[in-house]
């Protein structure tokens, strides 16, 4: 059954990416707020007008 | 600051709409098409291009990856670039991803009808096409991070989180279980063997669920849901840390679709454990998007949008609650190879894929195209007619799974086995496949509303390919002399430059390795397992290349009632030369793994050419092909060199002797149906297909007889 341990061996790869990940975006402060991004998504179209149109 | 100014690229966002829309309404027709033909057998149509078998991975693979694939695009290129606050990385790129990946749809929808199929469930794709869709992975994953990385806003949204899972897990799993060994240009073997075979084939199989179906379409929800109420998310420190806990738990779960088989038991356990624990992250999810309406839930009322929204996030509850408890192995022992599995992961495609997908297309489109939804009222039409057509849908579907498992598993108080006969189980069944058609019908409906909605407001509409926005640019961290090599950025971190290279090693040293290791471990382990001869290989090959697994499982589990009806329950070592392994997910008939030397090789032959001679009332299509089509001989050395390559122990230059073999025992199996009047070439494909029949787990049949 080595299929079993390759595939162990694979996913603790994936989920150590996952974690080192995780601690860049500690280290970051990617979570430093935990509040403003969520609001900050929803403004985003201040420019969008019906004015504009398509040019090259 | 200064701001600078850019426009976000809302034409490849509109082209992987319009793909999502064509090849859903295709993706579910074909659904349809497969759930008719088992209620009407005649609409195979009697040729093999359109027989269930080629028909059900058709449906199958274009609604994941065509229908739900397209959506993701179409949702991460929309998102992605207003969250990053930049345009997409290159242009080219989003053009090269978008008719690549149209180009792999179209590919399968050729191949599969032609029976060209690796016959592994939802990576049916054969070899050429692996590597396409390898490739404009890459090209999807290098736009994606070029995005991230030229981004104007330094937080990570979470709904990016959720994409760059999805990327990195999916490349990962589709390269594992794509392992194969090409024989000819449409033709290949699994690398991997029977039980090992099963184990990664599910590893991936559940994976697919969790980071295709699932990851990429959680990001769309935190970022469309949030749109669409024009309200923050409930919690987003919830969003985070469910987040990570979802990718890390989910990665382990997918055992729980081999319990009871010869995996061994430790990982079977192991499987479940983590299935279990699934649930938290999962609700965490589904709470997160319900409550982000909180007290606003008078919007739901009026605005179509949502309503798709909140049924797709609900559904999403159910099925991830549905998940684990299908992992427990008593409740999995009475779902698993019934409908109650089909019902379930149709909850997930239907509710909340599909109903996602409208919501957002329901929003998106207008606000593109900068006018007003066509109709409202079709819009709740639609909303209405697929809501039901979910319930009709998997209503019958655990009614029926549910009564014919226990059908299965009744035994009369002389002990023995209340319904005997297979087919009355299924008789038993029929209203309710009647009922998921009608299902399938009424949200089928829906989608052809929604085309036209969504045709009428296009027309009408004034669509803005290139939309104008402005940010400030990110704070650079450090200052930069000049153009620099890009690889002192990496130089600059230390650390991340040693994982990173890590993982690149063991990448490599995994790639080397594995294959070594997995044709040592395929020394058989029960000495009466032989190879497969060249007439049952190829037989083999039409048994993978008609799809019967679709149907018909090759895996008898440890219980009495299984072995009362099939026989002696399965073990690891009979699969060792099973590449790929055909254990299938699914009972629409029997389980075939002990049928070799149950009847005589006349019952096959009349059996096949209409099974309802030998069991009438039976739903199986006819397969009259078989008895017209030379078997290809010519490919049998081919195949022999690729079976001892993957270290099935033939002798040296068998494979230059093969077909003197296949002659040999085809004229017996001729002459064997001679007997029974039955007058057949022994050249044709229905004879390599008896000899694979007969052969199949007989093994070992002689040694367990009492």
């Amino acid at each position: 059954m080595s299929a079993l341990y390759v595939l162990i061996g694979i996913s603790l790869l994936v989920a150590i990416g996952f974690l080192c990940a995780f601690l860049w975006a500690m280290r970051k402060g990617q979570y430093e707020d935990d509040y403003t991004p969520s609001v900050r998504m929803l403004f985003e179209d201040e420019l969008t007008d019906n004015t504009q149109t398509n040019k090259k | 600051m200064e701001l600078e100014k850019f426009s976000y690229d809302n034409k490849i966002v509109k082209q992987f709409a319009y793909a999502t829309i064509i090849w859903g309404l295709i993706g579910m027709t074909v659904g349809l098409l497969a759930a008719l033909q088992l209620v009407f057998p005649v609409l195979n149509f009697n040729t093999s291009f359109t027989t269930f078998g080629r028909i059900r991975p058709l449906h199958t693979n274009a609604v994941i990856f065509a229908f739900v694939g397209n959506g993701i695009f179409m949702g991460v290129y929309y998102s992605l670039q207003r969250l990053c606050k930049a345009r997409m990385f290159n242009d080219t790129l989003s053009k090269i991803h978008f008719w690549g990946w149209q180009l792999i749809i179209l590919s399968a929808v050729l191949t599969l009808p032609l029976g060209l199929t690796t016959g592994k469930e939802y990576a049916e794709l054969e070899w050429p096409i692996d590597i396409a869709i390898t490739l404009i992975w890459v090209v999807f994953g290098w736009n994606m991070f070029g995005t991230i990385i030229k981004r104007r806003e330094r937080h990570l949204y979470v709904a990016i989180w959720f994409y760059i899972a999805t990327f990195v897990t999916v490349a990962v799993l589709h390269i594992v279980n794509s392992f194969e060994l090409p024989v000819s240009m449409f033709k290949s073997y699994s690398w991997y063997a029977g039980v090992q075979d099963a184990l990664v084939q599910w590893w991936y199989g559940h994976n697919a669920v969790a980071f295709f179906l699932t990851t990429p379409y959680l990001g769309l929800m935190y970022y469309f849901i949030p749109k669409a109420a024009n309200r923050p998310v409930y919690s987003y420190r919830l969003s985070i840390i469910h987040f990570w806990a979802l990718i890390f738990l989910y990665i382990w779960a997918g055992p729980h679709h081999l319990l009871y088989t010869s995996l061994p038991d430790w990982a079977q356990s192991l499987g479940v454990v983590f299935s279990i624990m699934l649930i938290a992250p999962s609700w965490g999810g589904m709470i997160n998007g319900l409550l982000t309406l909180r007290g606003a839930w008078d919007k739901v009322r009026e605005d179509v949008v949502l309503k798709f929204l909140v049924v797709a996030v609900t559904a999403y509850g159910m099925a991830t609650f549905e998940g684990p408890m299908l992992s427990l192995k008593n409740v999995n022992a009475i779902a698993h190879f019934t409908d109650w599995i089909v019902a379930h992961v149709h909850v997930g495609a239907l509710g909340w894929n599909g109903f996602l997908t409208f919501g957002i297309l329901y929003w998106l489109i207008p606000k593109m195209f900068r006018t007003e939804l066509y109709s409202k009222k079709l819009a709740n039409w639609h909303f209405w007619l697929g809501t039901l057509g979910i319930l009709f849908y998997a209503i019958p579907l655990y009614w029926a799974g549910f009564m014919q498992s226990l059908m299965w598993k009744e035994f009369t108080e002389e002990g023995l086995l209340k319904y005997p006969n297979f087919l009355e189980t299924v008789v038993q069944i029929m209203p309710m496949y009647m009922a998921r058609s009608i299902g399938g019908v009424l949200y089928l409906t829906g989608v052809i509303i929604m085309t036209y909605n969504i045709f009428k407001t296009v027309k009408k509409g004034d669509f803005l390919a290139n939309e104008e926005a402005e940010a400030a640019p990110l704070m650079k961290t450090y200052e930069a002399h000049g153009k620099e090599h890009w690889h002192r950025v990496i130089e600059r971190r230390p650390i991340q430059l040693m994982i990173l290279s890590l993982v690149v090693i063991l990448i490599g040293g995994v790639i080397e390795m594995v294959p070594t290791f997995l044709i040592q471990s395929n020394v058989p382990t029960i000495a009466s397992v032989k190879p497969y001869t060249p007439l049952e290989l190829q037989g083999r090959d039409i048994y993978v290349r008609e799809g019967c697994y679709t149907c018909h499982s090759q895996m008898i589990r440890p219980f009495r009632s299984e072995t009362a009806r099939y026989g002696e329950y399965s073990k690891a070592g009979e699969f060792v030369y099973d590449h790929p392994f055909q254990w299938g997910s699914k009972r629409t008939g029997p389980d075939l793994h002990r049928i070799g030397g149950k009847y005589p090789d006349s019952w096959h032959f009349n059996h096949m050419l209409d099974p309802t001679t030998m069991s009438p009332g039976s739903i199986m299509p006819s397969y009259t092909w078989l008895f017209d089509n030379d078997l290809d001989t010519g490919s049998t050395p081919a195949k022999i060199r690729a079976m001892i390559t993957l270290g099935v122990p033939y002798e040296k230059g068998f494979d230059q002797v093969a077909n003197d073999s296949l002659m040999n025992q085809s004229d017996r199996i001729a002459a064997n149906l001679k007997k029974d009047g039955i007058e057949t070439l022994s050249t044709k494909e229905i004879v390599a297909l008896i000899a694979y029949l007969q052969r199949m787990g007989t093994d070992i049949k002689g040694e367990n007889k009492k």
